[in-house]
Parts: structure tokens; C-alpha cells; sequence
């Protein structure tokens, strides 16, 4: 009997000894459901590499942002940068990195159409705010010489769930068509003029298949796995562009420079040549000043790994590797973070 | 037990036996017993209460910030801040009501049918499958509304009731296959189950003298059957009422067929929105704290709305049933 107790005492210390320095090490994070994919697949590298576990839970961007406010994860994750008033409202000061970019595809359903589908900014406004309503409307038949449209009616389709998605699709909405800044705005979710919405990638996606003249965003990634056929966009030096990881990357490239002041400049609608359009970042959101330094110490060397090895991992899940404008971008906020105060990086 | 005496008169050893008495009552299996079953139906009530409470405080920002607006508004706008809940409550009822139309004949009709007219055995069949039809997972049917129900809609139905009854705003617009229509039928099928068998159960409960007498006095079959349903009332509105609760509440099905749009329309063909159908959509994405608590009063409208139709949905049985408590409150 003794001697079993002894044992167990012994088992017991030992696992707390052996589990002290990794839950000291883990951290958690919480927050946007587009990047998960690549997240879940770093974390994991990231373990195999270095021991230390990150827990994560996609429990959306909006959610994230609560965790982070109420301190109880180590790092928020977010498609939407955070506005000057959601910065006002945190405990203490903030910073963005961008890990990877995304593009947002427009999908259709239009039968017996050879070539793909060239879309101008001013169609896309006209077909979501429910101006355009027939796909031989002369807006949409000038971009596409030599191509007889049907005269059916479009039905333009969102996503019904707030999603960083949106926030892609509308912040490019309202950089390129003043009206649509004016009347509704950019957002997770927003107030559509017209249209139906639809849940999630797929319930998009669903409903173009099953809709004769629908047409509908959709995460460039989604677009790719299920080979929709999707629309050239023109972009702002005229050029009609094809959604494609390299088309996204230079998008962010080309914002670089405007990057360096303020990383959450939109990138969408970037003026490069070869730019795709409708193009955005998502965010790690983390306490510049953090109190535990381990944790912190932690935190900024997996952000330094997926900076540099991780990026090398985006383009097999269809994400757009950051460019190396941007990643200097964010080799400079790893340098201003502190714990307790004390500079974390040389 | 102690020196009390074996026989005494009821309320006797409370004054006799003194605190240890007190003690061995409080642990008496009886007493332990009730206070048990009064604490798992207090549970209840405080779940209830919690609820209210939380989702009042979690609303407070919201129905601080809009008042008596917040029902009355049109608009839904997370960038401006703008927040009206009428486009969902509009939503909410229309398909309910939709919902009713299409399954309370249809249902009423298959239990009259399963415990009246058809022999026992077929009946307990039917009312089987019929139940198996209550389990199925919400966003089965939903998936069916969209990838089954809707083409359908489109190419057939929808054209005909623009081609024939399109002088009705109720029938305007284009045939897209997805909105308040399809939504108002996914829900009818989801409600039918509840309404079948429990109609069907309180038909059978009817006491087989009550048509043995119509007959009797020269009825016709239908006749006799009309009386058994008279009777049967107080019970079949009791079906229909928690057939309306999951209509009301229902929100994976609906959100995937009725297009979730915050505008209001005449048109049954037009995409919609419900109250549970919005924070399904919109709360793990709200980045403001506005928008949050505005997703939060919606659900305590629809919760003070539930309570609401429940109340209505009672006093409608009070009233058929000519005030029998018993059975208005069974229902």
C-alpha cells in the first residue's frame, strides 16, 4: 500500500516537473476562420520544430477580438484590421501582423459562355448594389467585345454570415465606387442593397451552381479547390486580371510602401499591372507590451518562423505568400514588442 | 426512532420532539425526496430567469442607444450603426404563418386520416415514419430546400405563380427558387411530424362513444368524425402551438433557403431574413460592441415574442375550449 502511494507521488511529481516548463511554453490563440487552414498547419510545424504548442480555436474574427480584449488568449486573429475607434477601445496598445493574403473571386453561372467573364469595377458595383440587372446590360457586354450575353437576370449573391470575405469584397467596393462608400460601406457584414445572401463559401458557391445568371464572391482559395469558373477583373491600370496566388501576392506588393506607414492600409485595388484587384490581409493581433516574457518570447519566434518558413507552406493551401516588402514590415513591429517593458529582440 | 409515542396527531411531534426531532424530519426520506423534486423544478425556473437576465443585460447598450426604434426600424446597418429589427420579425411570422397555412391542413388531415379511417396497424406504420421525420437533422432539410426544393421552385412553381397570380404583389418579382416562399414550405415539412402525431394521439385518446352516439343519431362517417375533432380541439391546438415554437425558433434550415436579405417585401418570391436566421449569421463575426448587443436584443424579441405567442396560443384554446382549464392548461 505504501509503496503504491509512493509511486504514484512520485508519477505525479514527475509529470508536474515534466509539464511545468510546456504549459509555461503553450500558447493560445483565438479568432478569424479563413486562414485556419495554414494556421492549424504552422502550429503544427511549429511543434514538430519546437516543442511549443499553440492551441487556436477559429471561432471568427469578431470573437477573436473579444478574446483579445478580455486577455484571455495570447494572440487574437483577425481578417479585419481594427478600426481607430476598436483600437480606442482595448486596454492597451495593439499591433497588426499580416501573415498572409487573400484574394476574393468572383464566381458565375453563365451557360454557353466560352471565354471567361471580364468584370469592370463599375459592373461589380452596379450588379451588388442592383443597378445591373440583366447580364446584357451594355456595362457588362462594353468589357466583353465580341460576346453575346444572354438576357437573363442576375442574381447577385453574398454571404449571409459576417465573414473577413465580405470585409475583402466591400472594402474594394468602396475604394472603387463612391456611391457604394456612401450608401453602405465596408464591413464584416453590411447592408446589402439587393441580392440574397448565402452561408459560407460553400452555401455561395451552392448557389451559383443552382442558379442560372447567379453570380457570387467567394474566397480565392474555395474558387480554386472546386474549379468555378471566375471572373477577370480590371484592375487600376486597366488590365483585366485573373484571380491566381501570383496576381494577389503583387497586389500586397505593390502596397508595400503604404504598408510601412500604417499596416492596415487595404490593399485592394492596388495599381501594379499585374494586380488582382479584390485582394486583402489577414492579421495576428497581439499586446505590444505583453506581460509573461516567456510567453511573449514564445509568441514573437513563432511570428519570426512564419515570417520565413511558414511562408513557404501558403502557396500548397492556396494562400498568397507575403512579399518581401511586407515581411520587412513586420520584422520591424517584432522589434517594438516588450515584456514588462523590456525589449524582447535585440 | 426516538420516545415518541407510535400514534400522535398530525403536527404533534414537531412540538414534542424538539431540535434532534426537527433534524430526522428534514432528512426524512419523504421530505428529502420532495425537496429534491422541488429543486429540480426550481432549476427550471432559474434557467428561465438566467436567460432573461443575461440577454436583458446583454441588449441594455442597444435598447438604450434605439429605444422603442429598435422594433420599429427597417434598417440593418452594421457600418453605420444602424439597427431595426422589423425586417426579421416580418420574416419571422411570414414564414411561420406560411408554415401553418401548409401544415396544419395537411397534418390535421394525415391524423384524422391514421386514427379514424385507416385500419391500426397501417396507421401505426405511418405515424411511425412520420416521426422518424421529426428527427431528421435541421440542415438535412435544409440542404434538400436548397439543392431539391428550390429548382423545383424555380423552374416550375414559381413561373406559374408569376404567370397566373402575379396581379398579387404577393407574387411579384423573379423566380430565383430561393426566399420566403421556400423557406415557408421547408418549414411546413419540418412541422408536420409534431402536428400528425400528437393529433393523432389525442384523436385515439377520444372515448369511441362519442361517435358510436353520432352514428347513432344518423350522422354520416365524416359527420361522426367532425365531432370526434370537435372534441379533439383543445389537444390538436396544443399540437399546433408546439409546431408554431420550432417554426418560430427554427434557424440552420432557414437561413440556408430563404436568401437572408434585411429588406422587406410584399413578394413571397423575394429573399428574407428571421430573427434567429440574423444571429446565426451575424454574431461570431460582430466586431462592434453596438452590433453585438443589437444581435442580442434580437434574441430577447424572440424570446419575448415566443412568450407572446404562447400566451396568444393559450387563450385561443381557453376560448374554444369554452374555458376548460384542464385542457387549455395541458396545452
Amino acid at each position: 500500500m505504501n509503496r503504491i502511494a509512493q509511486r504514484l507521488l512520485t508519477a505525479t511529481a514527475l509529470a508536474l516537473v515534466l509539464a511545468g516548463p510546456a504549459a509555461a511554453q503553450g500558447l493560445t490563440g483565438a479568432g478569424a476562420t479563413f486562414p485556419y487552414p495554414i494556421y492549424s498547419k504552422w502550429f503544427d510545424a511549429y511543434k514538430q520544430k519546437t516543442g511549443v504548442e499553440i492551441n487556436y480555436q477559429s471561432i471568427g474574427s469578431g470573437a477573436g477580438i473579444q478574446q483579445v480584449k478580455a486577455g484571455t488568449v495570447d494572440f487574437g486573429a483577425s481578417d479585419a484590421a481594427l478600426s481607430n475607434d476598436r483600437l480606442k477601445e482595448m486596454p492597451r496598445k495593439v499591433v497588426h501582423f499580416p501573415t498572409v493574403a487573400g484574394a476574393v473571386a468572383l464566381a458565375y453561372n453563365l451557360a454557353g459562355l466560352s471565354t471567361p467573364l471580364q468584370l469592370t469595377p463599375e459592373a461589380v458595383a452596379g450588379i451588388y448594389m442592383g443597378k445591373t440587372t440583366m447580364w446584357n446590360d451594355k456595362v457588362i457586354a462594353a468589357a466583353n467585345p465580341g460576346v453575346t450575353l444572354p438576357g437573363v437576370p442576375i442574381l447577385a449573391i453574398h454571404r449571409s454570415d459576417g465573414s473577413g470575405t465580405t470585409n475583402i469584397f466591400t472594402t474594394y467596393l468602396s475604394l472603387v465606387s463612391t456611391e457604394w462608400k456612401e450608401l453602405v460601406g465596408a464591413n464584416t457584414a453590411v447592408s446589402w442593397p439587393s441580392g440574397v445572401g448565402a452561408k459560407g463559401n460553400e452555401g455561395v458557391a451552392g448557389m451559383v451552381r443552382q442558379t442560372p445568371g447567379g453570380i457570387g464572391y467567394v474566397e480565392l482559395a474555395y474558387a480554386k479547390q472546386n474549379a468555378l469558373p471566375v471572373a477577370r477583373v480590371r484592375n487600376k491600370a486597366g488590365e483585366f486580371i485573373e484571380p491566381t496566388l501570383a496576381s494577389t501576392s503583387a497586389a500586397v506588393g505593390a502596397s508595400a510602401a503604404s504598408l510601412a506607414k500604417d499596416v492596415r492600409t487595404p490593399v485592394a485595388n492596388a495599381a501594379a499591372k499585374d494586380a488582382y484587384p479584390i485582394t486583402g490581409l489577414t492579421f495576428l493581433i497581439v499586446y505590444q507590451d505583453m506581460k509573461d516574457a516567456g510567453r511573449a518570447k514564445a509568441l514573437a519566434s513563432f511570428i519570426e518562423w512564419a515570417m520565413h518558413d511558414g511562408q513557404e507552406m501558403a502557396a500548397a493551401l492556396d494562400y498568397a505568400r507575403l512579399p518581401e516588402g511586407v515581411i520587412k514590415v513586420n520584422e520591424a513591429t517584432l522589434h517594438t514588442l516588450t515584456a514588462g517593458g523590456k525589449k524582447l529582440l535585440p | 426512532m426516538g420516545v415518541a409515542p407510535a400514534v400522535t396527531a398530525p403536527g404533534a411531534p414537531r412540538r414534542l420532539a424538539g431540535r434532534g426531532g426537527a433534524w430526522r424530519r428534514w432528512l426524512s426520506p419523504d421530505e428529502v425526496h420532495r425537496r429534491a423534486l422541488a429543486l429540480c423544478a426550481l432549476s427550471v425556473f432559474a434557467v428561465v430567469v438566467l436567460i432573461v437576465a443575461e440577454t436583458t443585460r446583454g441588449a441594455w447598450p442597444a435598447l438604450h442607444e434605439y429605444g422603442g426604434r429598435f422594433l420599429t426600424g427597417t434598417a440593418w446597418d452594421p457600418v453605420a450603426e444602424k439597427f431595426g429589427a422589423l425586417p426579421y420579425l416580418y420574416g419571422t411570422l411570414v414564414t411561420s404563418a406560411i408554415a401553418l397555412a401548409l401544415a396544419l391542413p395537411l397534418g390535421v388531415g394525415s391524423a384524422v386520416y391514421l386514427a379514424e379511417i385507416a385500419p391500426r396497424a397501417v396507421g401505426d406504420a405511418v405515424s411511425f415514419l412520420v416521426e422518424l421525420l421529426a428527427s431528421i437533422p435541421s440542415i438535412v432539410y435544409g440542404i434538400w430546400g436548397m439543392f431539391v426544393l428550390a429548382p423545383f421552385l424555380r423552374s416550375i412553381v414559381e413561373p406559374w405563380l408569376i404567370a397566373h397570380l402575379g396581379f398579387l404583389p404577393l407574387f411579384r418579382g423573379y423566380p430565383f427558387g430561393i426566399g420566403v416562399l421556400n423557406a415557408g414550405i421547408v418549414l411546413a415539412i419540418m412541422i408536420v411530424p409534431t402536428i400528425v402525431s400528437i393529433s393523432r394521439e389525442v384523436l385515439l385518446a377520444m372515448p369511441r362513444t362519442l361517435r358510436e352516439a353520432a352514428l347513432a343519431l344518423g350522422a354520416t362517417r365524416a359527420e361522426a368524425i367532425g365531432v370526434t375533432l370537435d372534441a379533439a380541439r383543445p389537444g390538436i391546438l396544443g399540437a399546433v402551438i408546439l409546431a408554431l415554437g420550432r417554426a418560430l425558433g427554427e434557424t440552420m434550415a432557414v437561413t440556408m433557403v430563404i436568401g437572408n436579405s434585411n429588406h422587406i417585401s410584399a413578394s413571397l418570391l423575394a429573399p428574407g431574413a428571421t430573427m434567429a436566421s440574423v444571429i446565426a449569421n451575424e454574431f461570431t463575426e460582430a466586431t462592434s460592441s453596438l452590433h453585438l448587443s443589437a444581435l442580442v436584443a434580437i434574441a430577447l424579441v424572440l424570446f419575448a415574442f415566443t412568450v407572446v405567442v404562447n400566451w396568444f396560443a393559450r387563450l385561443l384554446v381557453l376560448w374554444a375550449t369554452g374555458g376548460r382549464r384542464d385542457v387549455a392548461g395541458a396545452a
